[in-house]
């Protein structure tokens, strides 16, 4: 079986600045990856290089066997959590439609089978997400967490072997955290769909992710969260000193103010 | 009660009615367009842009009217330079506002210089200030239609994918929407409908048909498609009833007609969505089968 998700010497710049280089990157179909590292490390970047809306400054992107391209139907993107407008036009069904057929010009099909079709799997898409209940509701009315599993379940419409997450706990709190991680991790386990997961805080993802990708200062290391997320991998990374320490079932980083600094501003209103 | 009865009069209507049913004509058609484009105008928050932009359509139409051309084409010329101004230099909202802020008063203060400067009629002056639908001649007509015509398919042809960039840029980008070339399309086709509306209805009340309607629909449904068949609805009534109303009225311009029966919908629209919020939208278990 092909991978999921392939990158081959893969390197992005901006400019004079590299923020990543010689990248060799496989994500097995069912995989979750957990990418981890400070504001400005290139996580979001490298989630656009594998939209197609960022071209890599050299090397290749392979989606499901085939380079990488602008709306493929092989990707779902679950972006941040950001309230919505309390008047958007759009009920919670409307915005799991928009990942079927909301990138098409013209107005729809009013009436039909195609019509039929769609509505059909829209149901489908709002009850693997557990999101039946309020599907009639309109989007801006709903908590953060379940305008999130929204979100996920517009990344599911067109059913994608791979899912991209560009910090989908942001502003949730620990509960909405929780289920919505594990929506997705059952996801990867009953669809074999490969999990990309861009995250500033390893702890709400620990118990699922198969491996971490952590980039730092134009480095990165690819490993499981033990290989990674030790004082020595993390401090070869930063060439300073941090410290990695388990308590109970957390990891705790010290000594990248950097990543606290991100955490703090990201929460923050 | 003489005032009364220069507001509202309705002897000889019959005959008024036949003078002017080019105003009624144009009447419908502006109701339709702007009830449309105003839902992308709620979307994309942008009532501040469609001030700005009929500021300077008017400007636009000062100096036709004083360099002896189409006051029409000046004021469609306007528009489309002050909306190409706003998407290409105001991309984030907070850059938008200011560039409006900026932009406004100097297209005003250049409308008001043409005036002063202009020898004509003095009712030719605030044509496009409060609106001249009532004088509308064939030859306006025809650019009435042409305009919405074109209006009216871009925004067909853009309608799913700008609705995905406007509810949610990042997710639509991701799916393959060229969310970036989307902004300044709209923003042509918002040009185009801002001048046929300061035509009809002024520079200054434009909001009250651009923005009004999508504004009031919002507080009763979150339908994607009733959205904007209520705001078509309720643009038609506020355009077309103003027309009918005004008609025997005695040297008062349509305007204040049409915003105050568009402003009316809106205290109802609102009222019944505060009702609803409190009680139908809320109860979720009432959605569940």
């Amino acid at each position: 079986m092909s991978a999921a998700l392939e990158l081959r010497h893969a390197a992005l710049g901006y400019g004079s600045r590299r923020l990543w280089h010689d990248l060799d990157l496989s994500v097995a179909p069912g995989e979750f990856l957990a990418v981890l590292g400070a504001n400005g490390s290139g996580k979001t970047s490298l989630l656009r290089a594998v939209l197609g809306l960022q071209p890599l400054t050299s090397g290749a992107v392979l989606v499901g066997g085939r380079p990488a391209h602008r709306g493929s139907p092989l990707i779902g993107y679950v972006p941040q959590q950001r309230p919505l407008d309390p008047f958007t036009p759009l009920r919670a069904r409307d915005v799991v439609g928009q990942g079927i057929d909301g990138h098409r010009w013209g107005v729809g099909s009013l009436r039909g089978a195609r019509r039929a079709d769609r509505r059909r799997r829209v149901d489908e898409v709002l009850a693997e997400v557990g999101a039946s209940e309020y599907a009639h509701l309109p989007v801006g009315l709903l908590s953060g967490g379940e305008q999130q599993r929204v979100r996920i379940g517009q990344a599911l419409a067109t059913d994608p072997a791979l899912l991209l997450c560009d910090e989908p706990l942001l502003s949730l709190d620990l509960n909405h955290q929780a289920a919505v991680t594990e929506l997705i991790d059952r996801r990867r386990r009953e669809r074999d769909t490969a999990v990309v997961f861009v995250t500033h805080e390893i702890n709400p993802v620990l118990p699922f992710a198969d491996r971490v990708l952590y980039l730092a200062e134009g480095r990165f290391r690819i490993g499981t969260v033990d290989e990674v997320m030790t004082s020595s991998t993390l401090s070869a990374l930063y060439g300073r000193p941090v410290d990695v320490v388990r308590i109970g079932d957390r990891v705790v980083v010290a000594g990248v103010p950097d990543l606290h600094a991100h955490h703090d501003a990201a929460v923050a209103p | 009660m003489t005032w009364w009865h220069r507001i509202f009069d309705f002897s000889d209507y019959g005959a008024l009615f036949a003078l002017l049913h080019n105003s009624v004509i144009a009447a419908a058609i502006l109701g339709v367009v702007c009830g449309l484009i105003s839902t992308f105008v709620m979307m994309r928050d942008l009532p501040f842009a469609v001030h700005g932009i009929s500021e300077l359509s008017f400007a636009g139409a000062a100096a036709a009217l004083l360099a002896g051309i189409d006051v029409a084409l000046g004021s469609i010329l306007g528009s489309i330079v002050a909306a190409l101004i706003i998407g290409l230099l105001g991309v984030r909202a907070r850059e938008r506002n200011s560039i409006i802020g900026v932009v406004m008063p100097f297209g005003l203060g250049l409308g008001v210089l043409f005036l002063a400067l202009y020898q004509g009629r003095t009712a030719n002056k605030f044509g496009a200030l409060i609106g001249q639908i009532v004088a509308v001649d064939s030859v306006q007509l025809g650019y009435l239609i042409w305009t919405s015509v074109v209006v009216v398919i871009a925004l067909v042809i853009m309608w799913r994918p700008l609705v995905f960039a406007s509810t949610d840029p990042e997710a639509a980008a991701a799916r393959g929407v060229p969310v970036r070339l989307l902004s300044p399309l709209f923003m042509l086709v918002l040009g185009l409908a801002v001048a046929m509306s300061v035509q009809a209805v002024g520079a200054l009340l434009v909001l009250s048909v651009i923005c009004t309607p999508a504004a009031a629909a919002m507080r009763v449904t979150a339908s994607p498609v009733l959205v904007p068949v209520l705001s078509v609805a309720f643009a038609t009534v506020s355009t077309v009833g103003g027309v009918l109303v005004a008609l025997g009225a005695d040297g008062i311009p349509i305007s204040p007609y049409i915003t105050t029966i568009s402003f009316a919908i809106y205290a109802v629209c609102r009222t019944i969505g505060r009702v609803r919020a409190q009680r139908g939208w809320s109860r979720r278990a009432a959605v569940t089968r």
